[in-house]
């Protein structure tokens, strides 16, 4: 049913970035004797560096990457598990959640290492689904129309910011239509597990108006441009990646909690080549891994100490919430579960 | 039983006999072997009951969470999933999870439509079956809504790999086996001490006899646990043996010594003095002397070789059942030839019934030959010999009408050189001795009546065998 769900839902997206294979490219010799299917969400152009990193050192193997959007990767893979046929070798996703599902309706083969052995649990479920990277959930707003000071620093400065009737923000922050965006959905139902702040922010966006829209670029450009001040729970590797060309984009990591997402990798049930994607599971968990990961962003360090990308005032470490690949989040993919969440979110925001 | 011999075979296949304490060991690691199987398999029985009962409370009570979220909204179920339901499940960090809810006409509302449904009709069923190609455990719960919009059954079934489950269950078998295996060092460590510590008074006896002067023949005097009694018992019977056998040995050496010198000597010195007797008269009377000497000689030879026979036989020969009157008769035909003493001065009284009695028939009438003969040399008159049959005993008399013995050689009636008349060659010492001998070894007593005035009486009185049929 839950399966159903996804390809009708595949189905219906409107959204133009999440639709069916975005992209692809073939990295390595055209010599090369081994070939690496990967399919990921990952954009090319930022993963590019990291499988250049891994091949490096492989001359005889190639990596056939093919961009998909979130769902439509998790719908595949779901049909593939169960035909056997036209499998990745490697699947990577930051759809956590359709992941864990994936693993959970037993499509994925164990794969273990000293690499994997040394990840944290909530990194690494039933040696099937790593976590390869840290991505926070930032609130990212302008610089040229957000004073210093009136930047939130949690979700309690956000919900005190809009409550005013009059406030300049009315109308002027935005969030992941999470309808469109699994990723938007992710973060949204998490929230709603961590504390009752979720209601009340709910209860702020619709009291101010606060517009929904899809995809990080529109969000990220849109904050730029102006239209909006304020973009709240965007991810924070798009986030940064942009902020590094751009001034105009500030982020920051709410010191409440701050949500952190892992891109999850995983070895399809009838993966072609398990050597090599253990091979690229090894590299992209290594230091050598983590560093180009860090490079592309897709690793934020945060806390404060040297070298990290954010501090978080007043939180520290102890504010991050990693999302743990459990079967907890198969709560969030439930189609009841789903439809009340859904409507509850309705009735506060206004869609664009 | 069983065991013993296939020990003794295996010990006899290696040429030697297995050492105890291998046999013991053998034993112990047979013991804990068999219980190592059967409480492994005992524990992970149980184990997997254990892990069962509490994965399926987890189960359970995930299942009651989610059905407690179902609501009717517009008159059909609406289920809010609990995060907590599956966080609960998800505390078995390795299984996967699954679940379905269904409405009253068997549609699945959300959830796994490849769940199988329960077996039973029952509010709370637990059954196997598999998902994704893994075995789960699953429980279908069944909860009766009776609402305005709605009413029927709607049917929650949550299933759980049961890969915690089995890990329970090992861990539990595990420990229990751990448990064992401590409990068989132990043991074993127990075994080697114990056996060491039972050995130890073997090893006292083997190094007591081993520490012992060659001629030393007394009795073992250790302390030993009782099992090992019956051993240094057996050892000191045959050491007593031994010691009246060597005893014996030695007092026919010096007896034959002590009674053969002086009359050889005599012999000797009437032989010379026959030598140099120019007289054929009294030389011819000498060589009557040499000749009364030799056949005195000759008969406490006999004697002398009697006695070494009849000691010898006191100690080994077989007992067996015989009538006391036919060893009277035995021995009164010796002298009944004329031979030795006049026909008459010898007559029998004996009982007219059997008197049966437990001995070696060649001593006994060795014996009664002794009496006979101290009785016919030194006694006077007629000598009578009369057997009866007393209730418990049996009496064999032997009474001539002289004077008998004095108190004193009464009491030291036995002993080995005794006669009235230390130099006469044909003593009734040996005589005594042998009889006294023979009495011994067949828990039978020698008995003299000297108050009597009517001659001498001296009797064998010997126990009677009552049984009919001993050997």
């Amino acid at each position: 049913m839950i399966r159903q769900v996804i390809v009708m839902l595949a189905a219906v997206m409107t959204c133009s970035a999440c639709i069916a294979q975005e992209d692809s490219a073939v990295f390595g010799p055209p010599t090369a004797t081994d070939t690496l299917v990967v399919r990921s969400t990952t954009d090319i152009n930022v993963f590019a560096p990291v499988m250049q990193d891994f091949l490096a050192t492989r001359p005889n193997m190639a990596i056939a990457y093919e961009q998909w959007g979130s769902n439509d990767l998790a719908a595949l893979s779901a049909r593939h598990c169960a035909s056997g046929a036209d499998s990745a070798d490697l699947i990577i996703s930051s759809a956590a959640d359709l992941q864990v599902q994936l693993v959970n309706d037993g499509c994925a083969i164990a794969y273990k290492s000293p690499a994997t052995e040394a990840l944290p649990t909530s990194r690494n479920w039933r040696n099937e689904i790593f976590g390869i990277t840290e991505e926070p959930a930032v609130l990212i707003y302008n610089t040229e129309l957000v004073a210093p000071d009136e930047v939130p620093l949690s979700r309690f400065d956000l919900i005190d910011l809009l409550r005013p009737a009059d406030s300049r923000f009315v109308g002027r922050v935005a969030t992941y239509d999470i309808e469109a965006s699994g990723l938007g959905y992710l973060f949204a139902f998490m929230d709603s597990l961590q504390a009752n702040t979720f209601g009340r922010l709910l209860e702020a966006f619709g009291r101010s108006g606060a517009v929904a829209t899809c995809c990080s670029a529109e969000l990220i450009d849109a904050v730029a441009d102006g239209r909006y001040l304020i973009a709240y729970n965007v991810l924070g590797s798009y986030a940064l990646a942009r902020a590094d060309k751009d001034a105009r984009i500030g982020v920051r990591a709410p010191s409440d909690y701050t949500l952190v997402l892992s891109r999850t990798a995983l070895i399809p049930k009838h993966s072609n080549n398990v050597g090599a994607a253990g091979a690229f599971i090894d590299f992209l968990l290594s230091g050598a891994g983590q560093t180009a990961l860090g490079q592309a962003r897709l690793v934020v360090k945060i806390g404060g100490a040297d070298g990290s990308d954010f501090d978080l005032p007043g939180g520290g470490p102890s504010s991050l919430r990693p999302i743990a690949l459990s079967p907890i989040l198969l709560a969030g993919l439930d189609q009841h579960k789903r439809k009340i969440f859904l409507s509850q979110w309705r009735q506060n925001l206004r869609q664009k | 039983m069983q065991d013993n011999r296939a020990l003794n075979r295996f010990g006899h296949g290696n040429g030697q006999p297995l050492s105890l304490a291998s046999r013991l060991f053998l034993a112990i690691g047979l013991i804990l072997l068999a219980g190592g199987i059967i409480v492994t398999s005992a524990a992970l029985a149980y184990g997997h009951q254990a892990a069962r009962d509490a994965f399926d409370r987890l189960l359970v009570g995930a299942a009651n969470q989610i059905s407690a979220s179902i609501s009717i909204v517009d008159g059909t179920p609406l289920v809010d999933l609990p995060v907590t339901a599956l966080e609960l499940l998800a505390l078995a960090r390795e299984d996967r999870i699954a679940y379905r809810v269904i409405d009253p006409e068997g549609v699945t509302l959300t959830g796994y439509d490849e769940l199988a449904l329960p077996p039973t009709q029952q509010d709370v069923s637990f059954f196997d079956g598999t998902f994704a190609g893994a075995p789960v455990r699953l429980v279908a719960v069944r909860r009766h809504f009776a609402e305005r919009g709605f009413s029927g059954t709607v049917t929650t079934i949550v299933a759980h790999t049961t890969i915690a489950r089995q890990a329970l269950a090992w861990d539990i078998a595990r420990n229990a086996w751990m448990m064992l295996a401590v409990a068989g060092i132990g043991m074993v460590a127990l075994a080697a001490f114990s056996i060491r510590s039972a050995l130890v008074p073997l090893k006292r006896i083997g190094q007591d006899l081993l520490r012992r002067d060659p001629k030393d023949l007394t009795p073992l005097d250790i302390v030993v646990p009782r099992e090992l009694r019956a051993v240094v018992d057996a050892i000191n019977r045959f050491i007593t043996r031994l010691h009246q056998q060597i005893d014996g040995m030695q007092n026919l050496i010096s007896d034959s010594a002590h009674q053969l010198r002086t009359p050889i000597a005599a012999l000797r010195a009437q032989a010379q003095l026959a030598s140099e007797e120019q007289d054929p008269a009294r030389q011819s009377e000498i060589v009557g002397r040499i000749l009364a000497r030799a056949v005195g000689l000759s008969r406490l030879t006999d004697q002398m070789l009697n006695r070494a026979l009849v000691i010898h036989r006191g100690d080994s020969a077989v007992h067996t059942r015989i009538d006391l009157r036919r060893t009277a008769m035995a021995a009164a035909e010796v002298f009944d030839d004329g031979a030795i003493f006049e026909v008459g001065r010898l007559r029998l009284d004996l009982s007219e019934t059997p008197v049966w009695i437990a001995g070696d028939a060649l001593s006994l009438e060795e014996a009664v030959k002794n009496l006979i003969s101290n009785a016919l040399q030194h006694g006077d008159g007629v000598v009578t010999v009369s057997v009866i049959r007393q209730p418990d005993e049996a009496l064999l008399h032997v009474h001539d009408e002289g004077k008998g013995m004095t108190a004193k050689e009464a009491r030291q009636l036995g002993q080995r050189f005794l006669s009235s008349d230390q130099h006469r060659t044909n003593g009734t010492g040996i005589g005594l001795s042998i009889a006294h001998a023979v009495a011994n070894a067949h828990g039978a007593t020698i008995e003299v009546d000297i108050a009597s005035n009517s001659g001498f009486t001296i009797s064998l009185v010997i126990p009677l065998q009552l049984q009919e049929h001993s050997p």
